[in-house]
């Protein structure tokens, strides 16, 4: 099997304007809308409360919330996740709240919108694990079951949003130091644009459908920059060895010439990369679902980004031969290991 | 040139090897056990303990597969759940004998099912997550502004006590926030205060400037005391919560430090968050002060009267009040130890507290000027006091072991020793991360995440081995060997697997049949160049190589970026991610190449290799290669 047949270089580089412009538009959409509505974001990032209850039966929606609005605990969101017997409850932060009491509270008054009353027991599971849990009603028969709970204070959840930007920046300023150090500064940038590019994209995804946006969606974000930008790194490096190879092509035939010879590569990998992310996201539950998304659009649109957004930069900035094949005659010597990646 | 040296074999045959022991464990899963922790903070666990369980399991006619000491703890392990309640009932017939006074907690848990010479090559079972395991999670932030101001309000005491025993006369000691003020009538006291304190009490910066007709001499905090003190109130915190949460009797328990004033807890197979909040969240700070026995005091405590000056009210637990004077005289960090117990004459209940050298010192000067008098312990909760107890003063106390009875029962004397052992938390603590996951949900997440890399790891295979044939398979079992290096890489570090961190194994594999594509590719383009099958791959592993190494150490970079920064959930994805780049590196390179090598290395004479269909522009080139 073979599925890249190409008999001459793709000409690529005469769509360059073209594509520019399209990534121009999804990024500047992607600008508006994370400005106009603005990123969901979950409670590890807000503070708050989320309480996950499960039913034996599909879940009254409408009787969550009214019991749980009689609490008078702030605004309440209440909906589904994964399945119609599990319910997600959402709760904010209110500074005349005791927080630490809210979930055993809510608990307490869904258990009593269903007739029953809680209990802390002493449970010896099946495996001979003796665990304690608040059961609602009779053990076994339970009408409503708590799966999870999570809060997370206010000062928690603006650390950690500063520290995920710090973590962006330090990969940002990572991969430009290498991509400057493996390359030159036209590089640097073309890659880092074209990444970033991406990241917009994808958080501009996050704000558009107001996804939740987590601590893992970030994570995911994060691994995509990384593992895009090696894309780039691979067409650059195709690109530097055109040019001490082939003497008479222009910057804009270099380039076409590399990203036809990278194409197959690029594509299978990203390919069984995605069939992963793919497995994850059909198979991973409601958890993973988010990350995975987040992974999905992040290596569809990093195969376009580091492929036409980033060689075509690299174009713009106006690469030259001079700019990389200067270094002396050690560095074009084509056995070198250490001349640089070739595909 | 495609023959590896017989050493670069055994180092496969090596990795794999230790690959395969460490991934062992983590397949035989956990049986029934029985745990027993020590009750009493003063009672240490020790070797000795497994011969006494074992004693009491041979006396009950109960069978275990193995009794242990695993640091502060002795597990036994059996066979089934039957045997496991027999020989709970066992050991606590044997240690137990008085289950109002317990000295050892026996509880039931779980202990990995491994043979035992895995365990004693240090082969153990990652530890799983709390959102795969079910528990509850808490983040605790220490407050240090008050630890400092109690710092400083101790330290005010001592200046008295030093300025008293030298006999300096001073005009007033205040404390404003963490600092002190002493005011003097005359420059020459305060020469010789400041000469005295400065040797006395290095922890305080000292400077005087006049104040009206008075000098003032002020004292600050010096920062490396400060910050002494905030390293030691968290460390004492911690201990405290040791000794708390073993009354829970969790298996494995987590306490850790993060950051400067934050610890967190973990406690596995408790979902009952009231409960553990109850025990852990108990934040609270004792301190010892008199009861103000004056007309005025009497008249305020029923109310019909202001509260005099320099006193406070309080309520007993039980609900009288008591006006308390403001000055404190002990506080938790002189309390080392409070235990329930019964007095040797009138074996009525009593409460046992022993006391520093410092805190003993300064109660028998008190107790000494104030016999027939009532002191209070005061426990501050959230900023709330309460009188735990308001014993009367019989006799001056020295020596540090105070006896506190009188109308107790028995679990009210283990309740208040209880309580005032939690007093010694060095300073108060808020939760402000709570995360609690059902043991169902725990399994449902395990479950779904092994799905996911099982089917992932399959669609990969397939299309690996229909693309790229044999060397598809090759990829293949690279692409296993990886995720068996992970696995055992991560078990050998006892790291926590949380369901992040199987996402990170997914996409680990996602991404390393990366190198494989690339060096596959590469094969298949000297093919198509011309090159003989041997100089074909040898140089396709060659010439990817750097790629595959610039590649990785982009990801590398995220990876480390999210490591530094990341906390919780995140830190176990950058963990598994960061490693799963540097085990793919090998499999993928090294071990890849050496099955290739195995296979077409001594084939000297070799026409074709098998890696799939390679097309030559040419059209009447294009053969089966």
């Amino acid at each position: 099997m073979e599925f890249f047949r190409i008999r001459r270089d793709i000409p690529f580089m005469r769509h360059a304007l073209v594509l520019n412009a399209i990534s121009a538009v999804t990024f500047l959409a992607a600008v508006f809308f994370i400005a106009t509505r603005g990123l969901h974001l979950s409670i590890e990032f807000t503070g708050g409360t989320v309480i996950e209850v499960a039913y034996p039966q599909a879940a009254a929606l409408e009787k969550v919330r009214a019991s749980v609005e009689a609490l008078k605990f702030g605004e309440v969101q209440v909906q589904n996740f994964g399945t119609s017997r599990d319910v997600l409850i959402r709760l904010p932060i209110r500074g005349d709240v005791k927080q630490a009491e809210v979930v055993g509270r809510v608990f307490d008054a869904l258990c009593k919108a269903e007739g029953a009353s809680t209990s802390s027991q002493q449970i010896t599971t099946e495996k001979g694990e003796s665990v304690s849990r608040v059961v609602c009603g009779e053990l076994g028969k339970e009408p409503v079951h708590l799966q999870r709970s999570e809060f997370v204070g206010p000062s928690v959840g603006s650390e950690l949003a500063r520290d995920g930007v710090y973590a962006l920046l330090a990969t940002v300023a990572g991969i430009m130091l290498y991509l400057a150090f493996r390359f030159e500064w036209k590089f640097s940038v073309a890659g880092i644009v074209a990444n970033l590019h991406d990241v917009v994209i994808i958080v501009g995804f996050f704000a558009f459908f107001q996804w939740e946006f987590s601590l893992a969606v970030l994570a995911a974000v994060l691994a995509v920059l990384g593992y895009s930008v090696n894309e780039s790194v691979v067409i650059f490096d195709r690109v530097r060895e055109a040019f001490r190879k082939f003497r008479k092509m222009n910057s804009r035939e270099v380039i076409d010439h590399a990203i036809t010879s990278t194409i197959s590569r690029t594509i299978i990998t990203h390919g069984s990369t995605l069939m992963m992310v793919v497995s994850m996201y059909l198979f991973g539950g409601a958890t993973l679902h988010y990350f995975a998304l987040a992974l999905m659009i992040g290596i569809l649109f990093g195969i376009y980004s580091s492929v036409f957004v980033a060689a075509a930069i690299a174009m713009w900035l106006g690469v030259k031969r001079e700019d990389l094949v200067r270094q002396g005659p050690k560095e074009t010597d084509p056995d070198d290991p250490n001349a640089g990646a070739v595909v | 040139m495609n023959r590896y040296p017989l050493w670069k074999y055994a180092i496969l045959v090596i990795a794999l090897l230790v690959g395969l022991i460490y991934t062992l464990p983590n397949f035989f899963g956990e049986a029934p056990a029985v745990q027993v922790s020590s009750a009493k903070a003063t009672l240490k666990i020790d070797a000795a303990l497994v011969g006494r369980v074992e004693q009491a399991l041979a006396a009950g006619g109960v069978k275990a597969d193995f009794v242990q000491f695993d640091g502060n703890s002795v597990r036994a392990r059996f066979a089934d759940t039957d045997t496991q309640i027999k020989g709970k009932d066992a050991i606590v017939k044997a240690l137990v004998p008085d289950a109002n006074d317990p000295s050892y907690i026996v509880a039931l848990n779980l202990a990995s099912r491994s043979p035992r010479w895995l365990t004693a090559l240090h082969a153990l079972p990652m530890y799983l997550g709390l959102d795969l395991r079910g528990g509850v999670h808490f983040l605790m932030q220490v407050d240090m502004k008050s630890a400092l101001t109690k710092k400083a309000e101790a330290l005010t005491g001592d200046i008295r006590t030093l300025l008293r025993d030298k006999n300096l006369r001073h005009a007033g000691i205040t404390r404003d926030g963490n600092n002190v003020d002493i005011r003097f009538r005359d420059r020459e006291t305060l020469a010789a205060a400041r000469n005295l304190l400065a040797d006395q009490l290095p922890d305080l910066q000292w400077s005087d400037a006049p104040d009206g007709s008075d000098f003032k001499l002020s004292g600050v905090l010096r920062p490396e005391a400060a910050r002494r003190v905030q390293e030691t109130a968290v460390k004492q915190n911690i201990t405290t919560l040791h000794n708390r949460v073993n009354e829970l009797g969790v298996a494995e328990p987590v306490i850790q430090q993060q950051g400067l004033d934050r610890v967190v807890v973990q406690l596995p197979g408790v979902q009952d968050t009231a409960k553990a909040k109850d025990i852990i969240g108990r934040t609270a700070t004792l301190e010892v002060r008199m009861v103000e026995e004056s007309a005025e005091a009497a008249a305020a405590a029923v109310g019909s009267g202001p509260v005099p000056f320099g006193t406070e009210r309080y309520v007993e637990r039980g609900g009288a009040p008591l006006i308390l004077k403001r000055q404190v005289i002990l506080t938790g960090e002189n309390l080392i130890d409070a235990q329930a117990g019964f007095d040797s004459q009138t074996h009525e209940p009593t409460v046992n507290l022993t006391l520093d050298a410092k805190g003993s010192r300064i109660f028998r000067d008190v107790t000494r000027e104030s016999v027939g008098k009532r002191m209070a312990i005061l426990l501050f909760e959230k900023g709330k006091g309460e009188v735990v107890t308001a014993p009367v003063i019989r006799s001056e106390i020295g020596g540090g072991r105070v006896q506190i009875s009188g109308r107790m029962t028995t679990v009210e004397a283990n309740d208040t020793a209880l309580l005032l052992r939690s007093g010694s938390l060095a300073a108060p603590m808020e939760i402000i991360e709570e995360r609690t996951i059902g043991p169902t949900l725990g399994a449902e997440n395990i479950a779904k995440g092994f799905n996911s890399v099982v089917y992932g790891f399959a669609a990969i295979a397939l299309f690996m081995c229909a693309y790229y044939l044999l060397f598809g398979v090759f990829s293949t079992l690279a692409l296993a060997f990886n995720l068996l290096l992970l696995v055992a890489v991560l078990s050998m570090l006892q790291a926590t697997l949380t369901l992040p961190g199987i996402a990170a194994i997914a996409l680990a594999l996602g991404m390393a049949i990366d190198a494989n594509v690339l060096i596959n590719e590469r094969v298949r383009e000297e093919l198509r160049g011309g090159a003989t099958p041997q100089a074909a791959i040898h140089a396709g592993y060659e010439r990817a190589f750097a790629t595959i190494l610039d590649s990785n150490v982009t990801t590398l970079i995220a990876g480390v970026a999210l490591l530094a920064f990341g906390s919780g959930p995140i830190r176990g994805f950058a963990i598994v991610h960061c490693l799963g780049i540097l085990t793919s590196m090998f499999s993928a390179v090294v071990f890849s190449r050496g099955l290739v090598n195995l296979w077409y290395g001594r084939q000297k004479k070799l026409k074709s290799v098998s890696i799939g269909q390679v097309w030559k522009p040419e059209p009447d080139a294009a053969a089966k290669a």
